[in-house]
């Protein structure tokens, strides 16, 4: 199957990158599992966090809709708007894929406009044979409850599997290990993972 | 079943030799499968290791969730916390290892003396782990019934079981009588010992029946020529329509002062009643016991007590205790025919003998008559042992004497002036040995069952029962909940000399056309085993 190509590298360190998508709004579902290739080496992330804002970080888009009669009216009589804003997506690195896949950070962070691909099944079912990013998912300080993005994560790997449940029942007791201490959170995780 | 693919339960996590480990059980075995007396086998990193299940608790990795549960009416979170944040843990106590090497596996199983390591596998035990410890059924081990839940045959070596005195245990009800029965089997079949039952119930030899009102078979239907029923009471066994071998007349003149010691607590006699039985046995000789009870309340019997310094309220005492036993209908002023010869007769051919007491099935009768016969075959086989020692001449027949409401005979009380405390204390020094059965193993003395061989329990439920029954056995608390949580009927409870390991089991079937068929088949096959091998020495 083919890759889908979602955007492109902006921003880059050892523990995330930022891709810009070619086009606005078009943006990689939360949770979503998406890779970047470097020559050697393909890393893979899930994306935590999307923005849509203007160009520059100076001025903020204004309110434009008072005479226009629906919201789609408003982009058709400012054309120039689909270029002065931009959506852009986070993504935490979980895993790197050179001569086989590793479940931990990889040695150099992204390169900049390297393309940024949504993982097709394939690619999902084999990253998901082991659970070991989901420590990475717990441990990194994200602007989002990480418990939120643990279930959109695994809520969306597990429909790649014949049977959802199974994968999910699995991902839920490496959960319930990883969160012996933290009661509350695997309650508030497992509730969001019912599909 | 084999090794490979018995199912697999669980890690060890902690443990101590002393306490046995914990084994947290894998999500994927349910903690309701678990039951305590189950047998299981570790693979440590060396050896591999065999115990038995004593315990089963649940499990939580926070105690919040004890205080906060969880939804667990959503089968998802009860699927994903089973195992994990809540799981179920069974305690082991392990009791032989058996190491991988090759002259470990020759030497066999052995007792426990370490642990296995962390994270070691727990399995159910499979056919072979029973077969390795217990062996199979060959010419001296006996099929005695299935371990827990399982189509292994559990053997039992019979040759080494009658070397001690054993006990059979259990509430009423349990199945002491079936037990009893397929253990009588077994001697009779596998090992080179002889029964001498003093069957109160009229329940061995022939015909008894089962608590569905159900008549099953006994010894003599099954192996006619190999068991010989004696009767009490002729008049009864003809009712039941028993073939009977020889009906038993006792003589007032067979009857010692040492048999009045047992009867003193059912004939309500006093302790100088008892002193004057011995006074009386020197004075009238043979015919004491005739004499005394027929003294007439005269100037003369007054003059006697007072010479024997026997006070009259005592004499009285004594002499309502002689006319009770002699109203027993089995007791004739001559017996035609001594009943210790001709049973010794038959025990020497090899021959079991059950001894019917019919309708005489007090506790006087029983033990009068259990107790006077004992003594003297007791004494003919010492006597014959010590002469086969000095002479180096053939030893008689080892002797399995099997009595019932046994703590009639070995109470703290009487046990060190009974012939059957005796007995259990001396072992088989002479060749005999005990077979008791009884429902209150509290009410026997502490000496008689610390030197038990083997016991079998079913269910006991009295705290001290279970407590004497289990005296200094190690790993005593544990068994102790194994003991305890028994189901009412067909399941037993087996440790001591001739077992390797305790082990629960359920006995073999008895009482449908099939189980009689296997027992005596059994019995048939080692015949012709030897029948074949003779044919061999004959010729080979």
């Amino acid at each position: 199957m083919e890759v889908q190509r979602v955007g492109e590298v902006i921003e880059a360190s050892t523990t995330e990158f930022v891709a810009q998508c070619y086009e606005l709004y078009q943006l990689p579902p939360f949770g979503s599992l998406v890779k970047t290739r470097d020559s050697h080496t393909e890393l893979y992330g899930v994306v935590y966090h999307a923005t849509t804002t203007g160009l520059e970080p100076g001025r903020r888009p204004i309110a434009r809709g008072k005479d226009e009669d629906s919201e789609e009216a408003i982009y058709q009589s400012n054309p120039q708007l689909s270029k002065l804003l931009r959506s852009e997506f986070s993504v935490l690195v979980v895993g790197y894929k050179d001569e086989k896949l590793h479940h931990y950070l990889p040695s150099k962070p992204a390169r900049i406009h390297g393309f940024a691909y949504q993982c097709n099944p394939d690619d999902m079912r084999e990253f998901s044979q082991s659970f070991d990013f989901l420590n990475i998912l717990l441990n990194t300080r994200l602007p989002v409850p990480a418990d939120e993005l643990i279930a959109a994560c695994l809520r969306q790997m597990s429909q790649v599997f014949e049977d959802p449940r199974t994968f999910l029942v699995a991902a839920g007791k490496e959960l319930a290990i990883l969160l012996s201490s933290e009661l509350n959170q695997l309650k508030a995780i497992l509730g969001r993972l019912r599909l | 079943m084999t090794q490979e693919n018995s199912e697999r339960l669980g890690i060890v996590v902690s443990g101590s030799l002393n306490k046995g480990v914990e084994v947290k059980l894998d999500s994927s075995a349910s903690v309701e499968d678990m039951v305590v007396g189950r047998y299981v086998a570790i693979k440590g990193n060396k050896r591999r290791f065999f115990g038995m299940i004593t315990d089963v608790t649940l499990g939580v990795t926070d105690p919040r969730l004890t205080l906060a549960p969880p939804d667990v009416s959503d089968p998802f979170i009860a699927e994903v916390l089973s195992g994990t944040s809540t799981y179920g843990t069974i305690h082991v106590s392990s009791q032989l290892t058996i190491g991988e090497d090759a002259t470990s596996l020759l030497e066999g199983p052995q007792p426990v003396k370490t642990i296995p390591s962390h994270f070691s596998v727990v399995n159910l035990a499979s056919e072979r782990d029973i077969e390795l410890v217990f062996g199979k059924e060959d010419k001296e081990r006996f099929w005695i019934g299935n371990p827990l839940d399982m189509e292994t045959r559990l053997c039992l070596n019979l040759p080494e079981l009658v070397k001690r005195s054993n006990g059979i245990f259990g509430k009423s009800g349990t199945g002491k009588t079936f037990l009893t029965r397929i253990l009588l089997i077994g001697m009779l079949q596998k090992s080179a010992a002889v029964n001498l039952v003093f069957d109160m119930h009229s329940e061995y030899g022939w015909e008894g029946s089962s608590e569905q009102g159900r008549k099953v078979k006994a010894l003599k239907q099954l192996f006619p020529s190999k068991v010989a029923v004696f009767t009490l009471d002729e008049e009864n066994s003809r009712r039941r329509k028993v073939s009977t071998d020889f009906v038993v007349r006792i003589g007032y003149d067979e009857i010692e002062p040492e048999d009045m010691i047992l009867l003193r607590q059912t004939l309500n006699l006093t302790e100088p009643a008892i002193e004057a039985v011995y006074q009386m046995r020197r004075r009238f000789g043979k015919d004491w016991l005739l004499r005394t009870s027929e003294l007439e309340d005269s100037e003369e019997t007054r003059n006697l007590l007072k010479e024997l310094n026997i006070h009259e309220s005592t004499f009285q005492n004594l002499q309502r205790g002689l006319n009770t036993i002699r109203r027993l209908p089995f007791i004739a002023p001559q017996a035609p025919i001594k009943a210790v010869q001709h049973i010794l007769e038959y025990l020497d051919r090899g021959i079991n003998v059950v001894l019917e007491f019919g309708r005489y099935r007090d506790i006087t009768s029983y033990i009068l008559v259990a107790n006077m016969l004992t003594r003297r075959i007791y004494a003919q086989y010492q006597e014959r042992m010590e002469k086969a020692m000095g002479e180096d001449s053939i030893k008689p027949h080892p002797l399995v004497i099997t009595i019932e409401e046994a703590h009639k005979f070995l109470n703290p009380e009487v046990a060190s002036r009974t012939i059957f405390g005796t007995i259990a204390r001396e072992m088989r020094k002479y060749n005999v040995t005990l077979l008791v059965i009884d429902q209150r193993p509290s009410g026997i003395d502490e000496e008689v069952m610390s030197q038990m061989g083997t016991k079998i329990t079913c269910l006991l439920d009295n705290e001290r029962d279970i407590d004497s029954v289990l005296a200094g056995v190690s790993g005593k608390n544990e068994l102790k909940s194994v003991l305890a949580k028994l189901a009412a009927k067909q399941q037993a409870l087996v440790f001591g000399h001739a077992v390797p390991m305790p082990v629960v089991f359920q006995p073999r079937e008895w009482g449908s056309p099939d189980s009689y068929k296997s027992f005596a088949l059994s019995g048939e096959a080692d015949r012709n085993k030897q029948a074949e091998k003779d044919i061999e020495e004959l010729w080979g």
